[in-house]
């Protein structure tokens, strides 16, 4: 909106953008989580003070690029293996603050391995899952985490147990795993929502700066274009359907 | 008084890591290199030197492990035998892709598949060829000594920073098993993390501390710019080949015919040039120390006034298809290879030069 000046009184700010969010327009869909996850890492970043010694690791999916948006260091990772990148880093800088960012592809599927023994292991990072149920970046294929009777373009049909198993719970998986003293389930398709999650956002960063062993955030998202809705649609049907299957709450919180 | 000490190779290269002030090494057993990482599990470097030594679940993990270390300007490194190496392809892709420095090791074994782990050289192709996907090289060095596996590992970290690429010691089950005597250098230090900031600032992930942040990335979605990247890339690879060749020759001065060989197949082409020369025979060796940079011009002129070359590996003739493309004469090149774990016993080498010899009479 070039020269448009809009002045907000003192008083009456209620909201600013935060100044470690870069000037690149994001890339991400309308309707699409990714960019007020991306937000919230941001912010909670700049809330603890902690950009000049945090190290990002993102994935290959629609939130590789999340290093265009947040202005601290990023390792962009192999598909699937952030967390073995971001063990590696967290190990060689025990002082730093280490987090991944990775969809259901790259985190419950190729890099399910990679991403449970950082958990078993007790690594001190955080881990941000952004499940969307849907390879976004690939087109909307389906995932591991699809629902029961979803289609997608894999899966025309609508997902069918006998094909396809079911809906892969790993949130619920890693909080059995003794390295791991936090998980939770968030999402971010209200304001009210939005809040809670960076509540937990920063005390998983928090915890992680208290070398706690992992902290696991799932965001349950949505992927309008992979869905093939309107961002308003998309977050009623995350609403009716995604948040049934994957409840929001904390898992395990030691 | 300098420090001598009889071990494997494969303790070698663990004591060369944290002598030379490696930070960080992560590695998955295989059998015959697990003693680099049980070696180093024993030592307990992060006691002494702060180095830290990392157990994965896998190959894939050591290897992405090891592309997150480099991208924070770390020395670190990796090692496994064949099957492992096949795992590694991506992620030395990724790491020469955003122009890393690291350290792997391939102490090779035969295949194909799970095959044996008795010593072979079938990986040549592999680490000089299609170490992964995309158009990069790696840096290959090859010892033919435990020494070199120690040495090597100095030299490797040097190259890997000097040129920001992966560097591979591509050895073999013999030499990493075969104990010797080895001269150990006194400690290195490891590098600060400002030591690391002033050396590799400009791109390294250490925290973006009093400066713009900086991106550990191999991705580039701009056709255009990834092509620039390319060229960019191939410019490195022709400095390398042009300033890296590392050789070792004797007597070819005066030889008739010449034995090209690495690794373990050149200290048995040493003995077979020995028989020959008892027996009058002119042979001379040459011994490719690096493998990538490839000793092309050397092997072109010495094409011009050898009889011919006979290539000696373990495996079913790799090598010596870059010796074909390096001489621009007619001289013959022959290979001689054992597959399989079967390491060629110097005198069943010896009669197939005297038929290669033969057969040009
Ligand atoms: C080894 C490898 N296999 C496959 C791909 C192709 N690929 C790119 S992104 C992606 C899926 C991403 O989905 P997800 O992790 O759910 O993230 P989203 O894009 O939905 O945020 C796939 C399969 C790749 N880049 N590398």
């Amino acid at each position: 909106m070039a020269g448009l000046k809009v002045e907000i009184k003192k008083e009456n700010l209620v909201y600013k953008r935060t100044e470690l969010l870069t000037d690149n327009t994001m890339h991400y869909c309308p309707g699409c989580s990714h960019g007020t996850i991306n937000k919230l890492v941001a912010e909670v970043v700049a809330e603890l003070g902690i950009e000049e010694s945090t190290i990002g690791i993102t994935p290959v999916g629609c939130s590789a690029f999340a290093y265009n948006y947040i202005d601290i260091d990023w390792i962009q990772a192999a598909h699937g293996r952030a967390c073995a990148v971001a063990s590696a880093v967290k190990r060689l800088h025990p002082e730093k603050m280490v987090f991944t960012y990775q969809g259901d592809g790259d985190l419950a599927a190729i890099g399910t391995g990679e991403s449970i023994h950082a958990c078993n292991r007790g690594e001190n990072i955080t881990i941000i899952y952004v499940n969307n149920a849907t390879y976004g970046m690939t087109g909307g294929q389906m995932s591991p985490t699809t629902l029961m009777g979803m289609k997608t373009t894999t899966s025309p049909q609508g997902r069918d147990s006998s094909l396809h198993g079911y809906p892969f719970k790993i949130a619920d998986m890693v909080a059995h795993l003794d390295g791991v003293s936090y998980v939770t389930r968030q999402s971010v398709h209200t304001a009210a929502a939005t809040r809670k999650a960076k509540k937990a956002l920063k005390k998983a960063f928090e915890k992680s700066l208290a070398n706690k062993g992992v902290s696991f955030i799932e965001f349950v998202a949505t992927c309008s274009s992979g869905w093939k809705m309107s961002p308003v649609a998309s977050n009623k049907w995350l609403e009716d359907n995604m948040l049934q299957a994957y409840p929001v709450g904390d898992l395990k919180d030691i | 008084m300098e420090e001598i000490k009889l071990m494997k190779g494969n303790e070698a290269v663990a004591i060369a890591a944290v002598r030379s002030g490696c930070d960080g090494y992560f590695g998955y057993p295989i059998t015959p290199q697990s003693e680099i990482l049980e070696t180093l599990m024993a030592e307990k470097p992060w006691e002494t030197t702060g180095m830290i030594v990392l157990q994965a679940e896998s190959e894939v993990a050591s290897i992405n492990m090891v592309y997150g270390g480099a991208s924070c300007g770390k020395r670190v490194m990796t090692s496994s035998s064949s099957p492992g190496i096949s795992l590694m392809s991506e992620g030395l892709s990724y790491i020469a892709g955003a122009e890393l420095p690291c350290v792997i090791v391939n102490v090779q074994r035969g295949g194909p598949g799970l095959g044996t782990i008795q010593p072979s050289q079938g990986d040549y192709f592999q680490a000089v060829k299609a170490a992964g996907h995309g158009d990069f090289d790696l840096i290959v060095l090859a010892p033919s000594s435990v020494q070199e596996m120690y040495d090597f590992v100095y030299d490797a970290f040097d190259l890997a920073f000097k040129y920001r690429n992966p560097v591979l010691i591509l050895s073999d089950g013999a030499i990493g098993q075969m104990m010797e005597k080895v001269v150990i250098r006194p400690q290195t230090a490891r590098k600060t993390n400002d030591e690391i900031i002033e050396e590799c600032g400009s791109w390294a992930v250490t925290g973006k501390r009093g400066r713009t942040r900086n991106i550990s990335t191999s991705v580039e979605l701009d056709s255009v710019e990834q092509e620039k990247f390319n060229e960019k890339l191939q410019a490195k690879y022709k400095t390398i080949r042009e300033t890296e060749v590392r050789f070792e020759e004797i007597n070819c001065e005066d030889a008739d015919f010449v034995i090209v060989a690495y690794g373990l197949c050149a200290r048995i082409s040493s003995k077979v040039m020995e028989m020959g020369r008892e027996e009058g025979i002119k042979i001379g060796l040459l011994r490719p120390i690096t493998l990538l940079p490839f000793p092309t011009e050397r092997l072109n002129e010495l094409s011009k006034r050898v009889k011919g070359f006979l290539v000696v590996e373990m495996n079913a003739g790799q090598m010596v298809q870059d010796v074909r493309l390096s001489v621009t004469t007619d001289v013959p090149v022959e290979h001689y290879g054992r597959m399989g774990g079967i390491i060629p016993a110097p005198s069943e080498t010896f009669e197939a030069l005297k038929r290669f010899i033969n057969k040009l009479k």
